[in-house]
Parts: C-alpha cells; structure tokens; sequence
C-alpha cells in the first residue's frame, strides 16, 4: 500500500474515536458518558436480581494502580510488536 | 465483552469452561505444531498476540456515549486460526482476570468463548471465504478483524441473555446487544483499519511466512 493511503488509515480511526468525545463534550461519568459497556451490562443483570457469587480475587486498589497495569498492558504487547516490525524491516532487501 | 466476576450462574460457568478447555487444549496442540513444522513462525505468534494485549486494553469511547474495547482476535485468527486464538486470548483474559478485575477466573471459560472462539471463528471463516475468491487479503483482513470484534460481542449479548432470560430471551437479547454491539460498531471499524495498517506491513516484510502459513489469496502467492 502506497505510504499515503496508510497515513489516511490511521487519521480515519483517530477521527473515529476524537468524534464521540466531541459529539458528547462537556458530559462526563457523572451524567452517565463514557461509562463502560461491561458495567452497564453488570448492572443490567443486578437489575434482574441477580446477586453475584464471587469476587474478584484481587483488586487494583486505587484508579492510579489500575491505569498503571493497564499502562502495562499495552507497553507490554506494543514492545513484542515494535521489536519483531524493527527486526524485519531491517532483514527486508528493499530498505 | 469481559461478563465480570460471578456474574454468570455456576452451570452456565461450568458449560463454558468445559467448552472453552477443549477448544484451548487443541489450540496448545496446533501451536505445537505450527512452530515444529515453521520455526520462525513464532515471531508471528507473538505478535499476535502481542497485538490483542495491545488492543484489549484500549478503552475507548463510542458514538453511543459509552466506552469499550476492541478484541485484536481477527489479526491471530487470520494468520493460524481459531484455535490458536484461543490460547491467544486465554493470555490475555488471565492477565486482565488476575491484575485488573476485569472479567474474572468464573467467567473465563465465558469469556475465552466469546473473545477466544466465537469472534475468532467468524473471523477466519470470512478471511478464507474472501481470500478462496481472490479479494486481496488486505481488504479480507479488514472484514475479519471487523467481524472478530462485533460477532465477538454478539456472542457475550448471547451469552448473558440465555443466562438471564427475564422478562424473555429476545428482550434480554436486545437489552444486552444495545449494550454491547451497538457500542462496538465504531470500535469495530477502527479495529478493522487498525489491523489493515499492521497486514500491510506484514504483508511487505514477511511474504513468504505468511504465503507458507496459508494465509494470502491465491493470486498473491
């Protein structure tokens, strides 16, 4: 694929995912944006009456925590993807 | 898609455990294979799975106000098939079940179902159907990845209604699909881009690997 139509591939997602920020500016968690589908989905199953049996064994204690293991997360797979695309990309002939 | 800890009855969370092992036990079998028959396919392994750690911990929002994530199960299931997805995204769902209480260990057989086997098998039944006719596998892997992603949380709307079918299953159905898949429309576009531009460079820097892995259309071998 030419270099050009790749750039214009990744300003469509990034538009696609400024767009809802935009379209929903000024609202937040309080008024119910931005929450995420796996708690709506929670909820909607307390609703029925559901009581959950088990917990979680271990939670992050704080959002800081969270956000840093989630951080990690994605350090973690994005290292693994650039050290392999560095590799190869020296290995190819073309370059 | 992660349905959270205990929240799924003890014989729908035993059905899926049971379901998901088998499915995963083979994935360890193929991988075996796999990397015995093509050694330096193991670089490509990792990346993808790698590329479903990377993707899964995104959460981001959507046109409907509300925030999810997308899978990265198209990319592996494409490349080695559903199965090996299912080891794949077993990784990943621990990783986020022990450290971030998302989703949950009763919940991963669930959880391994929809993100590790239904999304995965949608997407590499699209991908071969597209490639066999000789629609350039970019624009295959596009569709996959799209499908792995929305089919993927189809499948937890699924799930979630036939464990809790009240008032009925089809109103549950729909409650839980306005939830999940309405949200993952965007997500699932995004993916889809997202996983072209990685297909791409794949495509530029390994060619023989992944013609030897099945995984071009004919006319691109």
């Amino acid at each position: 694929m030419e270099k050009s139509t790749l750039i214009i591939l990744a300003v469509v997602c990034i538009i696609l995912f400024i767009a809802p920020l935009i379209m929903y500016s000024g609202h937040g968690e309080d008024d119910g944006y931005f929450g995420g589908a796996d708690d709506a989905a929670g909820e909607a199953i307390e609703e029925s009456g559901f009581k959950p049996w088990f917990s979680s064994i271990w939670e992050p204690p704080s959002g800081e925590i969270e956000s840093l293991l989630f951080a990690l997360q994605a350090a973690i797979g994005a290292i693994i993807i650039g050290y392999f695309f560095g590799y190869w990309r020296g290995q190819s002939k073309d370059d | 898609m992660h349905i959270m800890e205990g929240y799924l009855p003890l014989q729908w969370c035993i059905i899926w455990f049971v379901i998901s092992f088998i499915v995963v036990a083979y994935g360890v079998y193929q991988i075996k294979k796999i990397v015995d028959e093509t050694p330096e396919s193991k670089a490509l392994l990792a990346v993808s799975g790698a590329f479903m750690f990377v993707l899964s911990s995104l959460k981001l929002p959507s046109v409907t106000g509300s925030c999810s994530h997308p899978c990265g199960n198209g990319l592996g299931a494409a490349l080695f098939g559903p199965a090996v997805t299912a080891v794949l995204a077993t990784i990943v769902l621990l990783f986020q079940a022990i450290l971030l209480a998302h989703g949950g260990l009763t919940t991963l057989g669930a959880n391994i179902f929809s993100m590790g086997i239904i999304g995965p098998v949608i997407a590499w039944v699209a991908y071969k159907a597209l490639t066999k006719a000789n629609i350039s596998s970019t624009i295959a892997i596009f569709f996959a990845a799209f499908l792995g992603d929305l089919l993927t949380y189809v499948a937890t709307s699924f799930q979630l209604a036939l464990a809790f079918p009240s008032p009925s299953f089809g109103s549950a159905l729909s409650k839980f699909l306005v939830i999940f898949a309405v949200t993952q429309v965007p997500l699932a576009i995004g993916e889809g881009i997202l996983t072209v531009i990685i297909w791409d460079r794949l495509k530029a820097y390994k060619p023989k690997l992944l013609d030897k892995l099945g995984a071009l259309a004919p006319n691109e071998a």
